[in-house]
């Protein structure tokens, strides 16, 4: 399955033009507020009608102005959980669940069963949603949403309005979701965090335009994305192996470079897990430094040099393989002489990793 | 139990409450379409259709009357093809009170309808689109059963409204015993003739018992009904 997308709309004082193709998995669309990621979801659910554009998914024409084609949102199937879940008040969280069966083409589907299963919600069926909690909320949205048997689950800012506890207890069963389910997912955030955890491509998004579009893995350890992800959150994102939780409660998580221990996670050994070290965390030495309180000391290599327009530089390192960004001064980098080439070790403290920032990988 | 009040009475009473139960149900469904139009489209000649909808409140009813017998008469321009080609009759019968009465109480329906609409947050409604229901179904399943007291308060007030209805009856069905006679027309008979105070008497008390009981029961049934979708 692919999402092609190719839209141009203009607001009063706000014109978007974008064009991309998603492959399967989760697409995230990136960008601040304002850049026009939810107008984008909205013409694909069928929500906004935009002045020009084609948008295909599956092989199916959603819409094509210039062969006259706009499927109403009901006949475009595609899943659509809103940022203020909007379940229906007068019924059941069963019958909110139910809601899109009526209408869904018969076929193989997936049961309640399996969702009320792979959410959580079994002991809230027979609720209304006035009494649920604003993540109970959201995880019922969600179940309704793939019960409908789309060809798309769009997902608008879905943790966007609940708080840091509940956004936790959430992104778990997305991650589930994302690798149980094999549904194309499309995820408008602006929250580098849950990006990183769940996307497969990033899609960034600047003043209605694509500004770039590529894995997550090389979107985020690109230095030249920098200013548009946002420089407090630029990190890159390891894929590590759980190989041990210790006494102390520090956790050993193997990447391709080597050993880090982080604050205990919950997976268990063996599970596959992404990491995202924010550049910011990581510091640089040209030795090997000893007597010195931070755990992970990994060897790497620079790869390149993308010096800000102020007193910051971004480097980007080869770790066993994989890329990390380190953020440091330009006086820091001029003074330990580091260019492309240059072998480096990168120092990250164990308790700067936020659990936020640790995720299950596919 | 019936002998407190003349067979007479008991006509009136009785033509009153199927005058304003088909009255009220036959204009229930039109009233909400109304509703729905001027609450949630944009089209051409909107506010002409609300100040149609609400002339009957401000003109004065014999107005109303007039103009019904004008368009609905036997002789009116609705009314000549209705008999005609339906053998329909509306002026001096029961049927013509119930079209009176349900004109007069259109407004106060419509608005309580339409209030209820607006109440509605229409990306619920969008909502159940994404999940596959076309607009008609959307309709039955989110909205109607989320108007649901609105309608119902707006069909009891219609209902007590189409209750006490007597300028424009009067005036397009006149005030014929066990025809036209409703109980407002036999309480103003009544108080024509001399002595009649006392009949004209019972006949108010049970109009006011009539219209208390519309009122509690209203109010019953929607904050029931509220309570059920409101979902705790």
């Amino acid at each position: 399955m692919s999402l092609h997308v190719r839209l141009r709309h203009q607001f009063a004082g706000f014109a978007l033009e974008v064009a991309f193709d998603a492959p399967s998995g989760v697409t995230a669309l990136f960008g601040r507020s304002g850049s026009g990621k939810s107008t984008i979801i909205n013409a694909v659910a069928g929500l906004l009608r935009p002045d020009q554009g084609q948008i295909r998914a599956d092989g199916v024409t959603l819409l094509d102005t210039d062969a006259g084609v706009n499927l109403p949102p009901h006949r475009r199937r595609v899943g659509y959980v809103f940022q203020d879940s909007r379940l229906f008040p007068h019924l059941t969280v069963r019958q909110n669940l139910l809601y899109g069966q009526w209408f869904a083409p018969k076929g193989p589907q997936v049961s309640l069963a399996r969702i009320v299963d792979m959410l959580g919600i079994g002991p809230l069926l027979s609720r209304r949603p006035g009494s649920l909690s604003g993540g109970e909320r959201q995880r019922v949205a969600i179940g309704r949403a793939i019960l409908s048997s789309p060809r798309l689950l769009a997902l608008d800012e879905p943790l966007a309005a609940l708080d840091d506890a509940r956004k936790a207890e959430i992104l778990p069963y997305l991650e589930r979701l994302r690798d149980d389910l094999h549904l194309p997912i499309l995820y408008v955030s602006h929250a580098m965090a849950e990006v990183a955890r769940l996307a497969s491509t990033v899609v960034l998004i600047e003043a209605g335009k694509v500004a770039a579009i590529g894995p997550v893995a090389q979107m985020l350890s690109d230095p030249a994305n920098a200013p548009g992800l946002g420089l407090r959150e630029v990190g890159a994102v390891l894929t590590t192996v759980v190989m041990a939780h210790d006494a102390d409660g520090l956790t050993r998580l193997d990447c391709a470079a080597g050993p880090l221990w982080l604050p205990r996670v919950t997976s268990p050994l063996g599970a596959s897990l992404r990491v995202r070290i924010l550049a910011q965390d990581v510091m640089l030495a040209t030795t090997r430094p000893e007597g010195i309180s931070a755990l992970n000391i990994l060897p790497a290599t620079v790869r390149d040099i993308r010096m800000g327009e102020g007193p910051g530089a971004l480097v980007r390192l080869d770790v066993g393989g994989e890329a990390m960004l380190a953020r440091v001064t330009r006086r820091s980098a001029e003074a330990l002489g580091l260019a492309p080439g240059r072998a480096v070790f990168a120092v990250l403290k164990a308790v700067s990793v936020a659990q936020e920032n640790v995720g299950a990988a596919r | 139990m019936t002998d407190w009040l003349s067979p007479d009475e008991w006509r009136a009473v009785a033509l009153s409450l199927r005058v304003s139960f088909w009255a009220t149900l036959v204009s229930l469904p039109l009233g909400i379409l109304v509703a729905y139009a001027l609450a949630r489209w944009t089209f051409w000649g909107k506010q002409l259709l609300n100040g149609l909808v609400h002339l009957p409140l401000i003109l004065p009813p014999v107005v109303t009357g007039y103009l019904l017998l004008m368009t609905f008469g036997r002789k009116g321009t609705v009314g000549q093809y209705l008999d005609q080609w339906f053998g329909i009759v509306l002026a001096f019968r029961w049927t013509g009170a119930a079209l009176a009465a349900a004109v007069m109480a259109f407004p106060l329906m419509v608005r309580a309808i339409r209030l209820a609409i607006e109440a509605v947050d229409p990306k619920l409604e969008q909502a159940a689109g994404t999940l596959g229901a076309p607009p008609l179904w959307v309709f039955a399943t989110v909205t109607l059963p989320l108007i649901l007291p609105g309608v119902i308060a707006g069909a009891i007030l219609a209902f007590a409204k189409a209750m006490g209805e007597f300028g424009a009856t009067i005036t397009f069905v006149s005030n014929i015993p066990g025809q036209t006679q409703t109980l407002p027309s036999a309480i103003y008979a009544f108080l024509q003739v001399p002595g009649g105070e006392a009949q004209a008497a019972r006949l108010v008390w049970v109009a006011i018992i009539i219209a208390m009981t519309a009122l509690l029961l209203s109010e019953w049934v929607a904050r029931s009904v509220a309570r059920r979708i409101s979902g705790a």
